[in-house]
């Protein structure tokens, strides 16, 4: 049996090693950037200060109680850190870009820099903690009670003190501890190189600790298997079977959103990091050291609830299984334990909340109604930071001892801290909302905090009360004014829950539509804005962006902001761009120095005067009460005038767009004047030939010496020949003309194609015998009926025809006629083994007046056989081609629809 | 066996004409129908004035020109050429080739033998 005496004055000297701990660890980190200080290892052992005095006692004997229930608090965890690369990772790289120093930071800076959401969160964050502090009073008073012996049952005495004064005790001694600890001075990164070095010792100190009890226990019990064997027998309860129930969902969910908004571990894992690569090494080490701490939990639990006396409080398993088998060193050791458990919790989330309250609350207080600019003396500024902060802690451990005096008739340590988890769990949303959805608002994340938290007063915190007050009681009984539906326990009706998945489920699914809801009815403000792209896209731009939070300095993030508004996006960033070339940095990190704030004023003034660029810039430099929003509606106006100025730039455009559109259609009309030129050129030359005839025979007929009969018969003759080759050039251009128009002098009906086809050949019969043409009938179609003008068809056939007899100068000229009818067309080869048409002219030849060069013999034609006769078939909707024949030659192909 | 005239014409009736009008001034003609012809009746019939029609088939009355201006034997020769696109712009090239007349169809018989006769310096075969 260990003395009181004794036991206390072994805390007092353990607080001492850590204080010297600390102390020299700070030293240490500051002098040496490379001390094992900064090493992933004490970053995983600072942030297993996750395991308190409820993970020391309490898990013991929530295991007594509900199996292996106690595991989800830390699997939640386990799936954080196994998934850091998506949530941690994030977060960290965010809050060292921004320098953020708490949670209440974190929200504030991502929600448009929202002091008023800050104070929210840090109210809610103090309060919602409380229950935890006063979890870990009453585990030190209760293992304090244990170990010195005056009881072990139930509540009693220290000689003389009841366990009220020795939490008061033990919650002063926190005070002063932390006070000594954590507000030395003040950082401005808010790192605590020596707690955390403590901290990580005490995390030793504790798997140490339990470890030992928990192989005592197997030694003592004669291995796990008689451990489970011998409780089986004695009939105890065999809290080893577990159903999957709301309340491991509910525990394992809040334990996820604890291990990231819980104010200390938010200070372990992200502020107090040194190094974002630390957390891959704190990604499996950490859930391993909660592996570790949990081996043993339930073995002590099994084994305590066979061995020691019934009616034994299972949360001192731990050290009263020690006791029971007199082993005093080793209960001593557990206390220690147990107690650097709770120590450390307390320490580090003290200090977070100071943080937190100091900078959220207390500074914009001073701010405001100090009517001086904070001095340039920052000694001051330190020094009431640091009162705040002590103040702060006091505080804080305050509430947590009143919720210990007011609660402490309840047994369970465990119920306790989910009660705390459900309060930071509000947190949770807003945090996810914070770095993964762009458009979550201000709004939206206030007033989900808010609602999310006024639900877990009332169904949570509230009847946390009913076993010391008769009136809570009554409430959750029978609800306000006997309104059954608001029973805190019951809310809504919904009464199947336990009261922690209660809570949990209300709190967080009216959390989450409120942030959805509002935040997708309500605007950002121009800072959230970009604060939301910050965040994130945090991963996006590489480097990391600015962010610098010393007051009275603008950052150039702002500077950029004002900027652009007024000089446009381009030139803004120019001008930042080439500042940070000047002084070798990149654009991002670049730091304003005053030359660089002169220049810009210069530059704004350019745009908006020099007054009005003085006075801005003034306001965003000094960081003056004047809001940013202002000096945005300044700069609005300016770029009114922007917006003008652009919009006469916009019309200039559409009038060189127009101009060009003229010039376009000017070429066009240039073109289409010359083709009428070579048009008529090609028509004047095609109308001379026949009139120098005409006109050379008419003078020599007019003077008719020596002349006889028969000459006189043949120039009359010719004379009439080129008169008719003038009608028929002028018909053809007519005809052509109409045709291109679109015009057609015939009616599209039903025609037997076949039969044009024979008609046709019939024409040239006396052609084709006159140059001894051998003709050879292929395949030919029976009666087909198109759609078309019967003459205008044969006319078709005759054009091509007859230039298959006059462009061939073979000896034994052939021409090949064949017709078909193929999947519903209607189709003519005409095959010659003629010269053939080069490839040079064949896209030529159904123009207007283009001959075929090769041996024509007979150049009477105009050349624009083809060009009519193409037209002609397009109007009655086929096509007329050149294709290769099956001759040496040329072969034209007529298609044309069959009529069905 | 020189001849006075070598006609290089493609469209039928007007070489008829001209072939009857140059005769009867006097003149002994010979013709050819395509530009590939001219060079080689040049050399055969050694004519002492050539009359080339611009649109020729296989060879344009400008490459013929061309041709025999390039030729040193025949660079000297007398060419008169003939066209139905009576523009300056042929007139012109005819001109740069080395052409020695111009006459524009339609034409009148008596400026075609005048061209000629001022080519030819003299009054034709009766002369």
């Amino acid at each position: 049996m260990l003395s009181a005496d004794f036991v206390i004055a072994t805390a007092v000297g353990y607080v001492g090693l850590l204080f010297v701990l600390a102390f020299f660890g700070d030293r240490r980190a500051r002098a040496n950037k490379k001390s094992f200080l900064h090493s992933p290892a004490v970053y995983t052992l600072s942030i297993s200060v996750y395991c308190t005095s409820w993970t020391f006692y309490g898990a013991v004997g929530n295991a007594a109680h509900s199996g292996l229930e106690f595991l989800t608090i830390y699997l939640g965890p386990t799936l954080v850190f196994v998934g850091w690369w998506f949530l941690l990772r994030r977060l960290v790289r965010i809050s060292h870009n921004q320098r953020i120093t708490s949670l209440a930071d974190l929200l504030s800076s991502r929600f448009g820099k929202s002091n008023r959401l800050a104070v929210l969160v840090t109210c809610i964050a103090v309060i919602g903690i409380a229950p935890y502090i006063a979890l870990q009073l009453k585990a030190v008073t209760s293992s304090i009670q244990a170990v010195a012996g005056s009881s072990e049952f139930g509540q009693g005495s220290l000689a003389g003190i009841d366990d009220v004064g020795l939490a008061f005790g033990i919650a002063a001694a926190m005070a002063l501890f932390t006070i000594l600890f954590g507000t030395r001075h003040v950082d401005a990164k808010e790192q605590h190189h020596g707690v955390v070095a403590a901290i990580a010792f005490e995390a030793v100190v504790k798997l140490g600790a339990l470890l030992a009890v928990g192989i005592f226990v197997v030694y003592a019990g004669g291995g796990l298997e008689p451990i489970f064997r011998r409780a089986a027998e004695l009939g105890v309860k065999a809290p080893t079977e577990n159903t999957f129930n709301d309340r491991w969902l509910t525990t394992l969910v809040l334990s996820v959103a604890a291990i990231v908004c819980l104010p200390r571990q938010f200070q372990v894992t992200v502020v107090e990091n040194s190094d974002e690569s630390h957390l891959r090494v704190a990604g499996w080490a950490f859930p391993a050291y909660m592996l570790l701490m949990s081996l043993f939990i339930l073995p002590i639990a099994v084994f305590g609830l066979s061995v020691m006396p019934a009616g034994s409080n299972p949360d001192m398993f731990a050290l009263t299984l020690p006791m029971f088998y007199g082993q005093s060193p080793l209960a001593l050791l557990a206390f220690i334990g147990g107690f650097s458990s709770a120590t450390s919790m307390i320490i580090l989330e003290s200090i977070a909340l100071s943080i937190m309250v100091s900078n959220h609350i207390v500074m914009p207080l001073v701010l405001r109604f100090s009517s001086s600019q904070p001095s340039a003396d920052g000694q001051g500024v330190s020094r009431l930071l640091l009162v705040a902060r002590r103040f702060s802690i006091i505080l804080i451990l305050s509430l947590g001892f009143f919720y210990f005096f007011f609660t402490r008739d309840s047994n369970a340590l465990a119920p306790i801290g989910l009660i705390s988890f459900t309060a930071i769990a509000q947190f949770f949303p807003a945090v996810l909302a914070a770095l993964f959805w762009r458009d979550a608002s201000l709004k939206g994340a206030t007033s989900a905090i808010a609602a999310g938290f006024v639900i877990w007063v009332w169904c949570s915190f509230l009847p946390s009360f009913e076993s010391v007050s008769p009136q809570v009681a009554m409430l959750v009984q029978h609800g306000p004014w006997g309104i059954a539906w608001l029973r805190p326990e019951a809310l809504f009706g919904l009464d199947r829950l336990d009261p922690l998945s209660h809570a949990a489920f209300w709190s967080l699914t009216i959390n989450v539509l409120t942030l959805t809801v509002v935040s997708l009815l309500t605007r950002q403000s121009a800072l959230e804005r970009i604060q939301s792209t910050l965040f994130v896209d945090v991963f996006r731009h590489g480097s990391t962006p600015q962010g610098n939070f010393v007051r009275g300095s603008a950052t150039a993030n702002d500077l950029f902001f004002v900027a652009e508004r007024v000089l446009g996006d381009r030139r803004a960033a120019a001008l930042f761009e080439s500042a940070a070339r000047e002084s070798g940095v990149d654009p991002d990190r670049l730091e304003p120095s005053s030359e660089f704030i002169g220049r810009l004023e210069r530059e704004l003034a350019g745009s908006i005067g020099a007054a009005s660029a003085h006075v801005m810039l003034s306001k965003v430099v000094t960081g003056s009460d004047v809001s940013l929003e202002e000096v945005m509606q300044m700069a609005d106006e300016t770029q009114q005038v922007i917006e003008y100025s652009q919009q006469l730039e916009k019309t200039s455009a559409e009038l060189r767009s127009t101009a060009r559109k003229l010039e376009d259609a000017n070429t066009q009309l240039r073109e289409l004047d010359s083709q009428k030129d070579e048009f008529l050129s090609q028509v004047s030359h095609e109308v001379r030939t026949p009139m120098t005839s005409i006109r050379s025979f008419s003078e020599i007929l007019l003077d008719p010496q020596g002349i006889d009969d028969t000459q006189r018969q043949h120039f009359v003759s010719t004379i009439h020949q080129e008169s008719l080759r003038l009608t028929r050039l002028l018909d053809e251009i007519l005809d052509l003309s109409a045709l291109e128009r679109g015009e057609r002098s015939w009616d599209n009906v039903p025609v037997d194609a076949e039969a044009a086809l024979d008609r046709a050949l019939r024409v040239c019969d006396a052609l084709l015998r006159q140059r001894n043409m051998q003709v050879e009938l292929g395949e030919r179609a029976s009666a087909t009926m198109v759609e078309g003008d019967a003459d205008r068809l044969c006319q078709v056939f005759i054009n091509l025809v007859s230039n298959a007899v006059k462009y061939n100068d073979s000896s034994k000229p052939v021409l090949r006629v064949t017709s078909m009818v193929r999947s519903g067309s209607f189709s003519v080869e005409i095959a010659d083994n003629g010269p053939g048409i080069p490839k040079s002219e064949r896209t030529l030849i159904f123009e207007k007046f283009s001959r075929g060069k090769q041996g024509a013999s007979d150049q009477s034609g105009a050349g624009l056989g083809l060009a009519i006769s193409r037209q002609i078939i397009a109007r009655m909707n086929g096509t007329l081609e050149l294709v290769p024949g099956p001759l040496s030659g040329a072969c034209f192909r007529v298609r044309l629809p069959v009529v069905r | 066996m020189a001849i006075d005239i070598l006609i290089a014409e493609d469209e039928p009736s007007i070489l008829e004409s001209l072939d009857f009008i140059l005769r009867r001034a006097g003149w002994t003609i010979s013709a050819v129908t395509d530009g590939d012809a001219v060079l080689d009746a040049v050399r055969r019939l050694r004519p002492r004035l050539v009359v080339l029609d611009v649109m020729l088939p296989k060879r344009s009355g400008f490459d013929v020109l061309k041709q025999i201006r390039a030729n040193l034997e025949l660079q000297a020769m007398p060419v008169l050429i003939l066209t139905a696109k009576g523009q300056q712009a042929d007139r012109r090239t005819a001109e740069e080739l080395g052409a020695n007349g111009f006459v524009t169809k339609p034409y009148a018989n008596a400026d075609v033998v005048g061209a000629v006769r001022a080519l030819l310096g003299d009054d034709g075969g009766t002369a």
